[in-house]
């Protein structure tokens, strides 16, 4: 389904990899892994189409992504370093938010069941500028429940959270490929996924 | 500018960079003899004119001047427009290589027209459609430039440079239209620059400026932009080739 | 199409209201300048009928400008620009959202206040009409052309004053045409000649100032 192809990436003026190849089937997870600055985040930026390789191709059920431009970003849900959600704004109007610009239909029950499930309940209607980092975190991973898509890529989505919601995450990511979803990953906490077909790839030696 | 061609064949940093090199030194004293030429038939055989005297002679300098200022920065579009397309590395260099010398010519006209304007109109500076629009395009020039200085990272000055000049081309016919029609809808001066009868040595002295100028500038820009790609590509083992022995820490 | 649209505007209009010291310190910087030409030039009544068009349109071009920075600068320091960029929508009708979303938070205001601000130049009723209605149309365009700036520099050291060096040329038209329909209306020319050209200039660049914003953003994203 999701196949890198001798892909190439140069930051300002190093080249951080070059030739990396991978291929991940619906019910498979990829670990990336890599030390600092070797260009982790760079692949999955890549993998996101925010970033044109320098060479190489990456493909969408066949096809290139930046061809299937909206088809492509329609099967995706992209977790950053950053949460993405607007401090001014309380939980869940920013669920609803970026539901309505991902194009998801949700409705106000859904996304407070959402919020519930990441441990946010009688959190809903305060500012997200009064919670902490890791309920800020939370709010983001509440996306993974909410937005139905096939691909997850998901930047360090363990950091800042705590013990319970490590495993409720590692659960809600092996649901998401036991029902056939794909997701890439960086991390740098060993985490027990208990389902899927996990791989690795070691990105710059 | 018959190298294109050539530079589109030769579009790898490392194949140009030993081209302009040995270009330079023609493109310089081809400037040299036309301009020599030119000021030869500007200053001393054309005739002096019955109507301004002696001091129209600076439109040998300040008609070429406007006319490169107006053209490179079409030029740099036109780098832009293939560096956005294709994705080649040297087009952006060859627009940011450009930019100085369009802003220099802009400024030259600007200062040449001020200069003429004194004793012609009486005034150093008019609302003129014309100045108008060349200090508008100064403007450009400098805000292209400040925009390529503030961005590190070599690639995405490039792009986001290339995006403004695109834009700016865009807009410099609106700008140019507008600024023409609130001069006439304001009657601040309706002095032509441009004379209709113009005679012939002085046509033919401007020409020569004209091709002096193109000259000046080719030679200066494939100048910058050799010092650009050394320095942009200055972990590459050609780059590393070029400077030999100076290499460790002689360049930043 | 219209869906993601509205989507962005009604964010960012929820965003706004939240931040409303924003909208309003903007507001206050147009009325103050405006106010400050005739402490320098003299309360001479023919004198600032004749600035007043000018100096409302340059106010207007600099309170846009103050705004200008913070289009993308919060969504891309908090990661909801990527999330935009990622929308299955093209960028550019995200764009259109935000551009249509700036310019009801900053050049709707100018407009509606503008007219106050024109009796203090003793201006003629015909003459706020027209003010008004020149303020409206060309503001729009204020707000594509500055978002193609504020993408541009997205993220620079110096931001806000390269975005002036960059934008302010590309305003001279609509400053042009702006304060000439006003202009002409003072001087009973009748100023639907400049009406006409500044809502051709608006169009133009709403419709199309939105891609090269997001041609921009994404440069901005790599």
């Amino acid at each position: 389904m999701l196949e890198a192809d001798n892909l190439e990436c140069v930051r300002g003026e190093r080249r951080l990899f070059a030739g990396l190849n991978f291929k991940l089937e619906g019910g498979e997870l990829l670990y990336l892994q890599g030390r600092n600055g070797a260009g982790k985040t760079s692949l999955l930026r890549m993998l996101i189409g925010l970033l044109p390789p320098e060479a190489g191709e990456i493909r969408w059920r066949g096809m290139a992504i930046d061809k299937l431009a909206d088809e492509f970003r329609a099967d995706l849900c992209y977790l950053g370093h950053l949460n993405a959600i607007k401090e001014e704004l309380t939980p869940l109007e920013n669920l609803l938010a970026a539901a309505r610009l991902a194009d998801e239909i949700l409705s106000e029950d859904d996304a407070i069941d959402a919020l519930e499930q990441v441990g946010l309940a009688g959190r809903e209607d305060l500012a997200c500028k009064y919670l902490s980092q890791g309920q800020k975190r939370r709010v983001a991973l509440a996306r993974l429940v909410t937005e139905k898509r096939p691909l997850w890529i998901l930047d360090e989505p363990f950091v800042a959270l705590d013990v319970a919601a490590v495993d409720w995450l590692a659960g809600i990511i092996s649901g998401h490929l036991q029902r056939g979803g794909l997701a890439v990953m960086t991390t740098h906490q060993l985490v027990n996924i208990p389902a899927g077909q996990v791989r690795e790839l070691r990105i710059g030696g | 500018m018959k190298d294109r061609f050539n530079l589109y064949r030769f579009a790898s940093p490392a194949t140009f960079y030993p081209l302009a090199g040995t270009l330079i030194p023609y493109f310089a004293a081809i400037s040299v003899i036309f301009g020599l030429a030119g000021l030869y038939l500007g200053m001393l055989v054309a005739p002096t004119d019955f109507q301004q005297g002696e001091g129209y002679r600076i439109i040998f300098i300040h008609v070429p001047a406007s006319w490169m200022s107006m053209f490179i920065y079409l030029v740099m579009a036109f780098w832009a427009a293939i560096g956005l397309a294709f994705n080649t590395r040297l087009s952006g260099m060859m627009a940011q290589a450009l930019a100085p010398t369009g802003a220099l010519m802009a400024f030259l006209s600007l200062w040449t027209g001020a200069l003429w304007g004194k004793p012609m109109w009486g005034a150093w500076w008019v609302w003129d459609a014309r100045l108008t629009s060349e200090l508008i395009l100064l403007f450009l020039y400098i805000g292209y430039m400040a925009l390529t200085a503030a961005i590190d990272d070599a690639r995405r000055a490039d792009k986001a440079g290339g995006l403004l000049l695109l834009v700016g081309v865009v807009n410099v016919p609106i700008i140019y239209f507008s600024v023409k029609w609130w001069n006439t809808l304001h009657q601040g001066s309706s002095v032509n620059l441009t004379k209709s009868s113009m005679a012939e040595t002085m046509l033919w002295g401007m020409l020569l400026m004209a091709m002096c100028f193109w000259m000046y500038s080719i030679a200066v820009a494939l100048m910058r932009v050799r010092t650009i790609m050394l320095e942009r590509e200055r972990n590459t083992d050609w780059v590393k080739a070029e400077l030999g022995g100076q290499v460790a820490g002689g360049k930043k | 199409m219209l869906k993601i649209v509205s989507a962005v505007i009604g964010r960012d209009l929820k965003l706004a209201m939240r931040r409303q010291a924003d909208i309003v310190s903007a507001l206050f910087f147009f009325i103050i300048v405006v106010s400050l030409f005739p402490l320098g030039i003299g309360p001479e009544p023919d004198l600032l009928r004749k600035l007043a068009p000018g100096v409302l349109w340059v106010a207007a071009l600099l309170a846009t400008m103050l705004s200008l920075p913070r289009l993308f600068a919060d969504d891309h320091r908090d990661g909801t620009l990527e999330q935009l960029a990622l929308a299955p929508h093209p960028l550019g009708l995200v764009v259109t959202g935000k551009v249509i979303a700036h310019w009801l938070v900053s050049g709707l205001p100018l407009a509606l206040i503008a007219p106050v601000l024109g009796i203090q130049f003793d201006l003629s009723a015909d003459a706020l009409l027209v003010l008004t209605g020149a303020i409206l149309l060309g503001t729009p365009a204020l707000s594509g052309i500055g978002a193609i700036g504020a993408a541009l520099t997205l993220g620079l050291r110096g931001g806000g004053v390269l975005l002036s060096l960059l934008v302010l040329p590309l305003y001279i038209p609509v400053l042009i045409f702006g304060a000439g329909a006003v202009d002409a209306t003072v001087t009973g020319l009748g100023g639907e000649g400049h009406l006409s050209l500044l809502a051709a200039i608006t169009f133009a660049s709403v419709g199309f100032a939105p891609w090269a914003t997001a041609a921009a953003l994404k440069i901005a994203l790599e």
